[in-house]
């Protein structure tokens, strides 16, 4: 009995080394992004001796620096802008969508639905050539319309919202139905509200995906000033590449305000992009 | 048919149509007819400032298939593949295996893995180049080699695939998680009663019974693989001399279509890719019958 509990004790023991070891090596990046981000760029690329440490203070006026010279602000108000309508846009077209494909019977059904399983099916790199004409064409390139423009509908939302629609009971409908409720009616009083959960992850999923979108707003917005975080990264990396504590703060300030609402919203986050299904 | 509707189904095939309608005109317009227009001009010839398309039937495709360079680039995205895929799936199961059970700090640990799913792909990229930097790198002081990690054409490739790798693992290990828990318990304390090990319980229980998962993550991470771009666009520069054993086919069509303005080439370069990943998908749906554990 002794030696069970010991071999048990051992089990976690190895466990939880292992799982520090993984934690450590998935740390490591970004403990030395941070590290780097506060050094002088002398420091950063001392090699013999070799520091950690910032040795000489921690610089934490990079920070400081790297967003006013590369304008944080507007590429923040930018990204956000994106994932603001794209969300909005997303959830709002997926959950009416997702409610006709899930519960209604109406003509074309089938073939409709089709649409939407192509969508899914085929590399998403197909679209953009033509997509990048339709908004140059319009005239929007270099604009929030310009960035949102590929996400006003979504599939995989479809899809998402068709599979919660289809998980609710019949009956609560039904009822709904004899007391002389239209579709309209049913749909927002009561289903709607039952699939909040699928909509939360599609609305997470969506921005998590616009947020690490890298090839279409470089397309789009080539201006510095219209771009997106990703895609300001890219431009920063181009021009001033060897400057590498700035690089560094500029790539802490990119993920930083993601990464902080993760923690918050840890659970919904796993949950909304693990239910993404490889999408991504 | 439209004739023997009742009432209340024709007013619900109405509130249907109108529902769908925001998503299906959307889609026609943003996804179907660039599917189609795609194809139209990879048979075409992209005149100057890309306008004047010129028909020019299969003179995309013989060139593009003539070139040493779309292979190479086929051949370097099924290498990326190959370390992602197989790599960033094994761990995954392994921790999702560990973190399984009653165990201290699990959900920080799930924080961690998971932590890259959330980052940009283009910081994520820039500050591995700064690992492997060759001179300054913290990879070559640690181990106080002179490693080309990302310049050397024969290991850049493995380079960008640990970049792969180190991103993906907490995402599958969260899928692999949820299809543990779908396994009954009653198996495990079975197994146990007849004094199975937990090496014999993992082969004969859990890898059967977690098939239909594994081999959802395998093909959702081979098409995502196929695709790879941004790690590859961050880390490797266009002086980078190892940069035509790493670029992906998708690298090379942003290339065609968005650096050199050849949209009909760009075209035709990722209709391949399409007929690539559409055959593979197909492939794997007939092999899905056959490694698949089915109750």
């Amino acid at each position: 009995m002794e030696s069970a509990i010991a071999k048990a004790r051992m089990r976690k023991t190895v466990t939880h080394i292992i799982l520090i070891i993984v934690s450590f090596i998935m740390l490591v990046p970004f403990a030395w992004m941070i590290l780097t981000a506060l050094k002088t760029t002398q420091e950063s690329i001392s090699v013999n001796p070799f520091f950690i440490f910032p040795h000489n203070g921690w610089h934490w006026e990079n920070f400081a620096t790297v967003w006013k010279s590369y304008n944080f602000l507007v590429l923040y108000k930018n990204t956000l802008l994106m994932i603001f309508f794209r969300v909005v846009c997303a959830v709002l077209t997926a959950t009416m969508a997702g409610y006709a494909f899930g519960r209604l019977n109406f003509p074309f059904k089938k073939v409709l639905f089709m649409l939407v399983l192509i969508q899914m099916m085929v590399p998403g790199q197909i679209f953009i050539i033509p997509q990048y004409l339709m908004v140059s064409k319009m005239g929007m390139l270099n604009t929030t319309f310009g960035l949102v423009f590929p996400g006003l509908v979504t599939a995989f939302g479809t899809y998402l919202l068709k599979t919660g629609y289809e998980g609710l009971p019949k009956d609560l409908e039904e009822a709904a139905m004899i007391d002389g409720c239209n579709v309209g009616q049913r749909f927002l009083h009561i289903m709607m509200p039952l699939t909040r959960s699928s909509m939360v992850s599609l609305g997470i999923f969506t921005a998590v995906f616009a947020f690490k979108d890298l090839m279409w707003p470089m397309i789009v917005c080539t201006n510095a000033n219209t771009t997106t975080l990703s895609a300001g990264l890219a431009k920063m990396q181009g021009q001033y590449g060897s400057e590498y504590p700035t690089m560094m703060a500029a790539a802490t300030l990119a993920v930083l305000p993601m990464v902080i609402i993760y923690v918050i919203f840890q659970k919904q986050f796993v949950e909304g992009i693990a239910t993404s299904g490889g999408k991504l | 048919m439209a004739k023997k509707m009742t009432p209340t189904q024709k007013s619900e095939a109405k509130w249907g149509l109108l529902f769908v309608a925001p998503t299906i005109i959307g889609l026609v317009l943003l996804n179907i007819y660039p599917i189609v227009n795609t194809i139209w001009q990879s048979f075409c010839k992209t005149g100057d400032f890309g306008k004047g398309n010129k028909f020019v039937g299969l003179l995309n495709y013989q060139n593009a298939l003539a070139n040493t360079e779309t292979w190479q680039s086929l051949w370097n995205t099924i290498k990326y593949a190959l370390i992602e895929v197989p790599f960033g799936v094994v761990i995954a199961l392994l921790l999702a295996v560990l973190l399984n059970k009653k165990i201290a700090g699990r959900s920080i640990y799930r924080t961690i893995f998971f932590l890259p799913m959330v980052c940009a792909p283009a910081a994520v990229a820039m500050v591995w180049k700064w690992l492997y930097n060759t001179q300054f790198g913290l990879l070559n002081n640690i181990f106080h080699s002179k490693v080309a990690w990302i310049s050397d054409p024969k290991i850049a490739w493995i380079s960008i695939g640990v970049i792969g790798v180190w991103s993906i693992i907490g995402y599958n290990m969260v899928l692999f998680i949820g299809g543990l828990q779908e396994i009954p318990g009653d198996y495990y304390e079975a197994a146990d009663i007849d004094g199975a090990s937990g090496v014999r319980q993992f082969f004969s229980i859990t890898v059967p019974l977690l098939s239909p998962t594994t081999f959802f993550i395998v093909q959702t991470r081979i098409i995502g693989a196929l695709t790879i771009f941004d790690l590859m666009f961050m880390v490797m520069d266009k002086t980078n001399v190892a940069l035509p054993k790493v670029q992906s086919i998708v690298y090379l069509f942003y290339d065609y279509a968005f650096t050199k303005g050849n949209k009909g080439y760009g075209a035709t370069l990722v209709v391949i890719l399409l007929v690539f990943i559409l055959l593979l998908t197909w492939i794997l749906q007939t092999a899905e019958k056959k490694l698949v554990y089915h109750n």
